[in-house]
Protein backbone atom coordinates (compact mmCIF):
# COMPACT_ATOMS: atom_id res chain seq x y z
CA UNK A 1 0.00 0.00 0.00
CA UNK A 2 1.92 3.43 -1.61
CA UNK A 3 1.41 6.32 1.54
CA UNK A 4 -1.22 8.04 -0.57
CA UNK A 5 -4.04 5.22 -0.71
CA UNK A 6 -2.52 4.33 3.08
CA UNK A 7 -5.24 5.64 5.58
CA UNK A 8 -4.42 8.87 7.65
CA UNK A 9 -4.08 6.97 10.73
CA UNK A 10 -1.71 4.22 9.57
CA UNK A 11 1.28 5.86 11.38
CA UNK A 12 -0.62 4.30 14.52
CA UNK A 13 -0.86 0.50 13.04
CA UNK A 14 1.53 -2.05 14.12
CA UNK A 15 4.69 -2.35 11.57
CA UNK A 16 4.32 -4.26 8.30
CA UNK A 17 0.49 -4.90 8.72
CA UNK A 18 -2.75 -3.37 6.78
CA UNK A 19 -5.90 -2.10 8.29
CA UNK A 20 -9.21 -0.96 6.69
CA UNK A 21 -9.90 2.61 5.76
CA UNK A 22 -10.72 4.54 8.54
CA UNK A 23 -14.12 6.00 7.31
CA UNK A 24 -14.65 1.67 7.50
CA UNK A 25 -13.68 1.58 10.68
CA UNK A 26 -15.58 4.76 11.84
CA UNK A 27 -18.61 3.43 9.88
CA UNK A 28 -18.43 0.03 11.72
CA UNK A 29 -17.76 1.72 15.84
CA UNK A 30 -20.82 3.59 14.72
CA UNK A 31 -22.78 0.44 13.53
CA UNK A 32 -21.59 -1.29 17.14
CA UNK A 33 -22.57 2.17 18.84
CA UNK A 34 -26.52 1.22 18.01
CA UNK A 35 -27.24 -1.36 20.17
CA UNK A 36 -24.53 -0.24 22.91
CA UNK A 37 -26.80 3.28 23.45
CA UNK A 38 -29.92 1.10 23.72
CA UNK A 39 -28.51 -0.78 27.03
CA UNK A 40 -27.16 2.89 28.02
CA UNK A 41 -30.58 3.68 28.40
CA UNK A 42 -31.38 0.40 29.56
CA UNK A 43 -28.73 0.73 32.38
CA UNK A 44 -29.99 4.43 33.44
CA UNK A 45 -33.49 3.21 33.65
CA UNK A 46 -31.87 0.64 36.43
CA UNK A 47 -29.86 3.12 38.04
CA UNK A 48 -32.96 5.80 37.57
CA UNK A 49 -35.51 4.01 38.42
CA UNK A 50 -34.37 1.76 40.54
CA UNK A 51 -34.47 -2.81 39.44
CA UNK A 52 -38.61 -2.95 39.61
CA UNK A 53 -37.80 -1.72 35.88
CA UNK A 54 -36.61 -5.63 35.38
CA UNK A 55 -38.32 -9.13 36.23
CA UNK A 56 -35.88 -10.04 39.29
CA UNK A 57 -38.12 -10.53 42.69
CA UNK A 58 -37.67 -12.27 45.89
CA UNK A 59 -38.06 -15.29 44.41
CA UNK A 60 -35.26 -14.51 41.34
CA UNK A 61 -32.65 -12.10 43.03
CA UNK A 62 -30.20 -13.60 40.67
CA UNK A 63 -31.47 -13.37 37.08
CA UNK A 64 -29.90 -13.09 33.52
CA UNK A 65 -27.27 -10.68 35.18
CA UNK A 66 -25.67 -12.75 37.57
CA UNK A 67 -25.68 -16.09 35.30
CA UNK A 68 -24.27 -13.66 32.07
CA UNK A 69 -21.53 -13.08 34.89
CA UNK A 70 -20.96 -16.30 35.84
CA UNK A 71 -20.52 -17.22 31.92
CA UNK A 72 -18.64 -14.49 31.08
CA UNK A 73 -16.23 -14.85 33.81
CA UNK A 74 -15.98 -18.68 32.85
CA UNK A 75 -15.31 -17.63 28.68
CA UNK A 76 -12.71 -14.93 29.57
CA UNK A 77 -10.71 -17.97 31.85
CA UNK A 78 -9.03 -17.93 28.83
CA UNK A 79 -6.92 -15.23 29.66
CA UNK A 80 -5.44 -16.69 32.77
CA UNK A 81 -5.42 -20.57 31.76
CA UNK A 82 -3.25 -19.00 28.35
CA UNK A 83 -0.97 -16.81 30.24
CA UNK A 84 -0.21 -20.13 32.86
CA UNK A 85 0.44 -22.44 30.04
CA UNK A 86 2.69 -19.81 28.00
CA UNK A 87 4.60 -18.45 31.21
CA UNK A 88 4.33 -21.20 34.05
CA UNK A 89 4.27 -24.57 31.59
CA UNK A 90 6.14 -22.61 29.36
CA UNK A 91 4.46 -23.68 26.14
CA UNK A 92 6.15 -21.08 23.65
CA UNK A 93 4.09 -21.42 20.53
CA UNK A 94 0.90 -19.66 22.61
CA UNK A 95 2.94 -16.52 22.91
CA UNK A 96 1.33 -15.73 19.52
CA UNK A 97 -2.31 -15.74 21.12
CA UNK A 98 -1.58 -14.92 24.43
CA UNK A 99 -2.20 -11.25 23.89
CA UNK A 100 -5.56 -11.75 22.52
CA UNK A 101 -6.45 -13.90 25.00
CA UNK A 102 -5.63 -10.84 27.32
CA UNK A 103 -7.24 -8.84 25.26
CA UNK A 104 -10.81 -10.67 25.60
CA UNK A 105 -9.69 -11.63 29.37
CA UNK A 106 -10.11 -8.18 29.74
CA UNK A 107 -13.04 -7.35 28.06
CA UNK A 108 -14.59 -10.79 29.99
CA UNK A 109 -13.94 -8.91 33.68
CA UNK A 110 -14.48 -5.60 32.40
CA UNK A 111 -18.09 -6.48 30.92
CA UNK A 112 -18.62 -8.82 34.37
CA UNK A 113 -17.71 -6.19 36.74
CA UNK A 114 -19.94 -3.30 34.29
CA UNK A 115 -23.34 -5.83 35.24
CA UNK A 116 -22.44 -6.09 38.52
CA UNK A 117 -22.43 -2.15 39.05
CA UNK A 118 -26.02 -2.37 37.25
CA UNK A 119 -26.98 -5.07 38.41
CA UNK A 120 -26.07 -3.95 42.59
CA UNK A 121 -28.63 -0.82 41.44
CA UNK A 122 -26.62 1.57 43.73
CA UNK A 123 -22.73 1.36 42.21
CA UNK A 124 -21.29 4.25 44.28
CA UNK A 125 -22.10 2.65 47.05
CA UNK A 126 -19.70 -0.49 45.73
CA UNK A 127 -16.81 -0.24 47.58
CA UNK A 128 -18.76 -1.45 50.70
CA UNK A 129 -17.91 -4.90 49.95
CA UNK A 130 -14.68 -4.29 50.46
CA UNK A 131 -14.98 -2.34 53.91
CA UNK A 132 -17.52 -3.89 55.22
CA UNK A 133 -16.51 -6.97 54.08
CA UNK A 134 -18.80 -10.30 54.74
CA UNK A 135 -15.85 -12.79 55.56
CA UNK A 136 -17.99 -15.86 55.89
CA UNK A 137 -18.91 -15.42 52.52
CA UNK A 138 -17.93 -16.80 49.25
CA UNK A 139 -19.08 -13.90 47.31
CA UNK A 140 -16.58 -11.71 48.86
CA UNK A 141 -13.79 -13.50 47.78
CA UNK A 142 -15.23 -13.49 44.69
CA UNK A 143 -15.23 -9.73 44.63
CA UNK A 144 -12.30 -9.12 45.76
CA UNK A 145 -10.64 -11.92 43.73
CA UNK A 146 -12.47 -10.50 40.38
CA UNK A 147 -11.53 -6.77 41.04
CA UNK A 148 -7.73 -7.93 41.62
CA UNK A 149 -8.01 -9.95 38.81
CA UNK A 150 -9.10 -7.08 36.41
CA UNK A 151 -6.29 -5.51 37.72
CA UNK A 152 -4.03 -7.74 37.37
CA UNK A 153 -5.26 -8.20 33.48
CA UNK A 154 -4.75 -4.30 32.72
CA UNK A 155 -1.44 -5.07 33.96
CA UNK A 156 -0.76 -7.60 31.21
CA UNK A 157 -2.94 -5.24 28.65
CA UNK A 158 -0.65 -2.32 29.53
CA UNK A 159 2.75 -3.73 27.43
CA UNK A 160 0.39 -4.09 24.33
CA UNK A 161 -0.79 -0.55 24.83
CA UNK A 162 2.53 0.71 25.12
CA UNK A 163 4.14 -1.10 21.92
CA UNK A 164 1.72 0.89 19.55
CA UNK A 165 4.20 1.88 17.07
CA UNK A 166 4.20 5.84 18.27
CA UNK A 167 4.41 5.47 21.89
CA UNK A 168 7.28 2.87 21.63
CA UNK A 169 9.60 5.30 19.79
CA UNK A 170 9.36 7.20 23.90
CA UNK A 171 12.25 5.54 25.59
CA UNK A 172 10.15 5.15 29.12
CA UNK A 173 7.53 3.57 27.62
CA UNK A 174 9.61 1.33 25.32
CA UNK A 175 11.60 0.15 28.78
CA UNK A 176 8.57 0.07 30.57
CA UNK A 177 6.65 -2.23 28.26
CA UNK A 178 9.83 -4.43 28.23
CA UNK A 179 10.28 -4.97 32.05
CA UNK A 180 6.69 -5.70 32.24
CA UNK A 181 7.14 -8.34 29.74
CA UNK A 182 9.87 -9.75 32.19
CA UNK A 183 7.88 -9.61 35.14
CA UNK A 184 5.04 -11.51 33.44
CA UNK A 185 5.64 -15.09 34.91
CA UNK A 186 4.96 -13.20 38.94
CA UNK A 187 1.89 -11.29 37.10
CA UNK A 188 0.46 -14.43 35.43
CA UNK A 189 1.30 -16.31 38.70
CA UNK A 190 -0.86 -14.12 40.44
CA UNK A 191 -3.60 -14.08 37.70
CA UNK A 192 -3.55 -17.83 38.31
CA UNK A 193 -4.08 -17.61 42.34
CA UNK A 194 -6.85 -15.08 42.02
CA UNK A 195 -8.33 -16.92 39.20
CA UNK A 196 -8.36 -20.09 41.34
CA UNK A 197 -10.15 -18.97 43.82
CA UNK A 198 -12.69 -16.65 42.05
CA UNK A 199 -13.47 -19.30 39.32
CA UNK A 200 -14.15 -21.44 42.42
CA UNK A 201 -16.11 -19.96 44.76
CA UNK A 202 -18.60 -18.98 42.06
CA UNK A 203 -19.02 -22.22 42.16
CA UNK A 204 -19.13 -22.32 45.95
CA UNK A 205 -22.21 -19.91 45.96
CA UNK A 206 -24.49 -22.49 44.56
CA UNK A 207 -22.79 -25.72 46.89
CA UNK A 208 -23.31 -24.33 49.80
CA UNK A 209 -27.09 -23.75 50.19
CA UNK A 210 -27.80 -26.52 51.90
CA UNK A 211 -31.41 -25.48 51.90
CA UNK A 212 -31.55 -26.04 48.49
CA UNK A 213 -31.22 -29.70 47.36
CA UNK A 214 -31.23 -29.11 43.70
CA UNK A 215 -27.89 -27.04 43.88
CA UNK A 216 -25.82 -28.77 47.74
CA UNK A 217 -23.47 -30.38 47.30
CA UNK A 218 -20.79 -32.29 50.24
CA UNK A 219 -16.89 -31.34 49.36
CA UNK A 220 -13.77 -31.06 50.61
CA UNK A 221 -12.94 -28.66 53.69
CA UNK A 222 -15.01 -25.49 53.23
CA UNK A 223 -15.00 -26.72 49.53
CA UNK A 224 -18.12 -28.33 47.99
CA UNK A 225 -17.64 -30.15 44.89
CA UNK A 226 -18.69 -27.51 42.50
CA UNK A 227 -15.85 -24.94 43.78
CA UNK A 228 -13.21 -27.51 41.32
CA UNK A 229 -16.44 -28.51 38.85
CA UNK A 230 -16.45 -24.92 38.24
CA UNK A 231 -13.06 -24.41 37.88
CA UNK A 232 -12.33 -27.34 35.88
CA UNK A 233 -15.51 -26.11 33.48
CA UNK A 234 -13.60 -22.55 32.86
CA UNK A 235 -10.29 -23.91 32.02
CA UNK A 236 -11.75 -26.52 29.44
CA UNK A 237 -14.46 -23.57 27.49
CA UNK A 238 -12.37 -21.12 27.89
CA UNK A 239 -9.40 -21.31 25.42
CA UNK A 240 -12.18 -22.40 23.09
CA UNK A 241 -13.90 -19.13 23.43
CA UNK A 242 -10.24 -17.67 22.79
CA UNK A 243 -10.26 -20.17 19.57
CA UNK A 244 -13.72 -18.49 18.46
CA UNK A 245 -12.99 -14.88 19.11
CA UNK A 246 -9.74 -15.37 17.02
CA UNK A 247 -11.74 -16.83 14.09
CA UNK A 248 -14.64 -13.83 14.42
CA UNK A 249 -11.65 -11.68 14.28
CA UNK A 250 -9.60 -13.69 11.33
CA UNK A 251 -13.36 -13.43 9.42
CA UNK A 252 -13.83 -9.75 9.86
CA UNK A 253 -10.37 -8.84 9.28
CA UNK A 254 -10.91 -11.36 6.29
CA UNK A 255 -6.90 -12.94 6.79
CA UNK A 256 -4.97 -15.14 9.01
CA UNK A 257 -4.09 -14.19 12.23
CA UNK A 258 -2.57 -17.26 14.01
CA UNK A 259 -1.01 -20.02 12.24
CA UNK A 260 -3.19 -23.71 12.91
CA UNK A 261 -1.02 -25.06 15.41
CA UNK A 262 -1.53 -22.53 17.83
CA UNK A 263 -5.06 -22.95 17.41
CA UNK A 264 -4.76 -26.99 17.71
CA UNK A 265 -2.60 -26.90 20.82
CA UNK A 266 -5.33 -25.14 22.59
CA UNK A 267 -7.91 -27.01 21.60
CA UNK A 268 -6.33 -30.17 22.27
CA UNK A 269 -5.80 -29.25 25.95
CA UNK A 270 -9.69 -27.70 25.54
CA UNK A 271 -10.85 -30.97 24.72
CA UNK A 272 -8.97 -33.15 27.55
CA UNK A 273 -9.77 -30.84 29.99
CA UNK A 274 -13.39 -31.09 29.18
CA UNK A 275 -13.36 -34.83 29.58
CA UNK A 276 -12.24 -34.45 32.74
CA UNK A 277 -14.65 -32.35 33.42
CA UNK A 278 -17.50 -34.36 32.03
CA UNK A 279 -16.55 -37.50 33.91
CA UNK A 280 -16.45 -35.38 37.01
CA UNK A 281 -19.42 -33.84 36.68
CA UNK A 282 -20.73 -37.23 35.83
CA UNK A 283 -20.06 -38.97 38.61
CA UNK A 284 -20.98 -35.54 40.84
CA UNK A 285 -24.36 -35.85 38.98
CA UNK A 286 -24.62 -39.70 39.81
CA UNK A 287 -23.83 -38.99 43.85
CA UNK A 288 -26.26 -36.30 43.88
CA UNK A 289 -29.07 -37.98 42.28
CA UNK A 290 -28.79 -41.33 45.02
CA UNK A 291 -27.98 -38.64 48.03
CA UNK A 292 -30.99 -36.58 47.45
CA UNK A 293 -33.05 -39.26 46.84
CA UNK A 294 -32.19 -40.01 50.35
CA UNK A 295 -33.42 -36.98 51.98
CA UNK A 296 -36.69 -37.03 50.11
CA UNK A 297 -35.79 -34.95 47.21
CA UNK A 298 -35.89 -37.47 43.98
CA UNK A 299 -34.92 -36.24 40.80
CA UNK A 300 -37.81 -36.12 38.92
CA UNK A 301 -39.13 -33.22 41.48
CA UNK A 302 -36.04 -31.20 39.94
CA UNK A 303 -37.16 -31.36 36.61
CA UNK A 304 -41.41 -31.50 37.42
CA UNK A 305 -41.52 -27.72 35.75
CA UNK A 306 -41.29 -26.67 32.23
CA UNK A 307 -39.06 -24.85 30.94
CA UNK A 308 -36.53 -26.73 33.09
CA UNK A 309 -37.25 -30.28 32.37
CA UNK A 310 -35.08 -33.46 31.46
CA UNK A 311 -33.90 -31.77 28.16
CA UNK A 312 -31.71 -29.64 30.57
CA UNK A 313 -29.77 -32.32 31.94
CA UNK A 314 -29.45 -34.06 28.59
CA UNK A 315 -28.65 -30.76 26.68
CA UNK A 316 -26.21 -29.75 29.23
CA UNK A 317 -23.93 -32.93 29.50
CA UNK A 318 -24.69 -34.38 25.95
CA UNK A 319 -25.02 -32.18 23.64
CA UNK A 320 -23.41 -29.15 25.00
CA UNK A 321 -20.60 -31.59 26.39
CA UNK A 322 -19.63 -35.00 24.90
CA UNK A 323 -20.13 -33.94 21.20
CA UNK A 324 -17.70 -30.69 21.71
CA UNK A 325 -15.37 -33.00 23.90
CA UNK A 326 -15.19 -35.96 20.48
CA UNK A 327 -14.68 -33.12 18.50
CA UNK A 328 -12.16 -31.37 20.46
CA UNK A 329 -10.72 -34.73 21.22
CA UNK A 330 -10.33 -36.20 17.77
CA UNK A 331 -7.35 -34.91 15.54
CA UNK A 332 -8.91 -34.98 12.26
CA UNK A 333 -11.92 -32.92 13.84
CA UNK A 334 -9.47 -30.17 15.03
CA UNK A 335 -8.42 -29.66 11.71
CA UNK A 336 -11.61 -28.88 9.78
CA UNK A 337 -11.90 -25.07 11.10
CA UNK A 338 -15.68 -25.38 10.88
CA UNK A 339 -16.33 -28.56 12.67
CA UNK A 340 -13.66 -27.09 15.13
CA UNK A 341 -15.59 -23.72 15.42
CA UNK A 342 -19.00 -25.69 16.54
CA UNK A 343 -17.15 -27.83 18.78
CA UNK A 344 -16.30 -24.07 20.34
CA UNK A 345 -19.48 -23.03 19.96
CA UNK A 346 -21.10 -25.99 21.83
CA UNK A 347 -18.42 -25.68 24.61
CA UNK A 348 -19.39 -21.72 25.36
CA UNK A 349 -23.02 -22.90 25.22
CA UNK A 350 -22.81 -25.51 27.23
CA UNK A 351 -21.05 -23.32 29.92
CA UNK A 352 -23.24 -20.93 29.74
CA UNK A 353 -26.08 -23.43 30.25
CA UNK A 354 -24.35 -24.91 33.67
CA UNK A 355 -24.15 -20.86 34.99
CA UNK A 356 -27.91 -20.35 34.28
CA UNK A 357 -28.98 -24.03 35.89
CA UNK A 358 -26.64 -23.29 38.88
CA UNK A 359 -28.10 -19.70 39.17
CA UNK A 360 -31.28 -19.59 37.90
CA UNK A 361 -32.91 -23.22 37.74
CA UNK A 362 -31.57 -23.51 41.68
CA UNK A 363 -33.67 -20.56 42.85
CA UNK A 364 -36.34 -21.86 40.57
CA UNK A 365 -37.12 -25.64 42.04
CA UNK A 366 -39.76 -24.97 44.77
CA UNK A 367 -37.96 -27.02 48.04
CA UNK A 368 -41.18 -26.39 50.41
CA UNK A 369 -44.57 -28.71 49.83
CA UNK A 370 -46.58 -25.31 50.20
CA UNK A 371 -43.71 -23.72 47.63
CA UNK A 372 -45.14 -23.00 44.16
CA UNK A 373 -43.21 -22.90 40.73
CA UNK A 374 -42.23 -19.57 39.18
CA UNK A 375 -41.49 -18.75 35.95
CA UNK A 376 -38.71 -16.13 35.27
CA UNK A 377 -37.97 -14.59 31.93
CA UNK A 378 -35.84 -11.78 31.79
CA UNK A 379 -37.23 -8.50 30.14
CA UNK A 380 -35.54 -6.06 27.07
CA UNK A 381 -33.71 -3.74 30.33
CA UNK A 382 -32.06 -7.09 31.59
CA UNK A 383 -31.11 -7.54 27.75
CA UNK A 384 -29.84 -4.57 26.90
CA UNK A 385 -28.11 -3.36 29.97
CA UNK A 386 -26.15 -6.99 29.41
CA UNK A 387 -25.57 -7.40 26.23
CA UNK A 388 -24.01 -3.40 26.46
CA UNK A 389 -20.93 -4.47 27.39
CA UNK A 390 -20.89 -7.25 24.60
CA UNK A 391 -20.85 -4.08 22.04
CA UNK A 392 -18.58 -2.38 24.59
CA UNK A 393 -16.32 -5.06 24.01
CA UNK A 394 -16.60 -5.19 20.76
CA UNK A 395 -15.16 -1.81 20.14
CA UNK A 396 -12.19 -2.62 22.70
CA UNK A 397 -11.06 -5.37 20.11
CA UNK A 398 -11.67 -3.13 17.48
CA UNK A 399 -9.35 -0.59 18.71
CA UNK A 400 -7.01 -3.02 20.11
CA UNK A 401 -6.60 -4.79 16.82
CA UNK A 402 -6.37 -1.54 14.44
CA UNK A 403 -4.11 -0.03 16.81
CA UNK A 404 -2.11 -2.84 18.99
CA UNK A 405 0.11 -5.39 18.12
CA UNK A 406 -1.81 -8.37 19.29
CA UNK A 407 -0.98 -11.02 16.54
CA UNK A 408 2.63 -11.62 16.19
CA UNK A 409 2.39 -13.94 13.12
CA UNK A 410 0.16 -11.52 11.32
CA UNK A 411 2.67 -10.46 9.31
CA UNK A 412 4.27 -13.44 8.33
CA UNK A 413 0.74 -15.02 7.40
CA UNK A 414 -0.02 -11.84 4.86
CA UNK A 415 3.06 -10.85 3.29
CA UNK A 416 2.37 -8.00 1.33
CA UNK B 1 -10.97 -2.29 55.94
CA UNK B 2 -7.40 -2.13 57.73
CA UNK B 3 -6.75 -3.14 61.18
CA UNK B 4 -6.42 0.03 63.13
CA UNK B 5 -10.42 0.85 62.09
CA UNK B 6 -12.72 0.55 64.99
CA UNK B 7 -15.01 -1.80 62.15
CA UNK B 8 -12.41 -3.94 62.53
CA UNK B 9 -13.25 -7.46 64.38
CA UNK B 10 -10.46 -9.81 64.97
CA UNK B 11 -11.04 -13.43 63.65
CA UNK B 12 -8.76 -15.52 61.88
CA UNK B 13 -10.65 -15.13 58.57
CA UNK B 14 -10.80 -11.45 58.37
CA UNK B 15 -6.91 -11.67 58.77
CA UNK B 16 -6.59 -14.32 55.89
CA UNK B 17 -9.54 -12.15 53.53
CA UNK B 18 -7.80 -8.87 54.25
CA UNK B 19 -4.63 -9.89 54.28
CA UNK B 20 -4.59 -12.00 50.98
CA UNK B 21 -6.73 -9.26 49.20
CA UNK B 22 -3.25 -6.88 50.59
CA UNK B 23 -1.00 -9.32 49.59
CA UNK B 24 -1.85 -9.60 46.35
CA UNK B 25 -2.40 -5.62 46.00
CA UNK B 26 1.47 -4.50 47.11
CA UNK B 27 2.60 -7.27 44.91
CA UNK B 28 0.97 -5.64 42.09
CA UNK B 29 2.00 -2.28 43.34
CA UNK B 30 5.66 -3.31 43.23
CA UNK B 31 5.73 -4.93 40.53
CA UNK B 32 4.55 -1.90 38.58
CA UNK B 33 7.04 0.75 40.62
CA UNK B 34 9.81 -1.60 39.54
CA UNK B 35 9.07 -1.71 35.90
CA UNK B 36 8.59 2.22 36.10
CA UNK B 37 11.84 2.78 37.94
CA UNK B 38 13.82 0.32 35.82
CA UNK B 39 12.60 1.67 32.83
CA UNK B 40 12.86 5.07 33.78
CA UNK B 41 16.89 4.56 34.59
CA UNK B 42 17.14 2.32 31.37
CA UNK B 43 16.03 5.71 30.16
CA UNK B 44 18.49 7.91 31.73
CA UNK B 45 21.70 5.64 30.74
CA UNK B 46 20.71 5.74 27.11
CA UNK B 47 20.44 9.47 27.41
CA UNK B 48 23.82 9.73 29.26
CA UNK B 49 25.36 7.05 26.82
CA UNK B 50 23.73 9.12 23.93
CA UNK B 51 25.50 12.26 25.22
CA UNK B 52 28.59 10.82 25.87
CA UNK B 53 28.99 9.89 22.32
CA UNK B 54 28.78 13.11 21.21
Amino acid sequence: MNSASAPFDSALFPEGVKRCKFKWFLFWVAVVHGPLMVGVIAMLMCWGLALNVTYLNNNYPFGLWIAADLGIIALGAGAFFTGFLRYIVNIDELKNIVNYAVVIGVVCYAAAQGILGVDIGQPLRGWFIFWHANVHSMLTEVAFCITCYFSVLCIEYLPLILENRQLNKLGFFHGMAHHLHGAMPTIAAVGVFLSFFHQGSLGGVPGVLYGRPFAYREGFLVWPWTFFLFILSAIACGPCFTILCTWITEKCAGKRLVKRNVIDILAKISGRLLVLYLVLKTLDTVYWVVIAEKVGAPLSSFYANQPFGYWVLITELGILGVIPAIILLNAKARQNENILIIACILNCSGIFMNRWIMTVQALAVPVMSFDKFISYRPNWIEYASTLMFVWLGVVVIMLSYRYLPIFPQEKELNPS
Amino acid sequence: MFPFAFEWVPEATRYVFMGSLYAVLITLIIILHYCAIRAFLDMICKKDDHNSHH
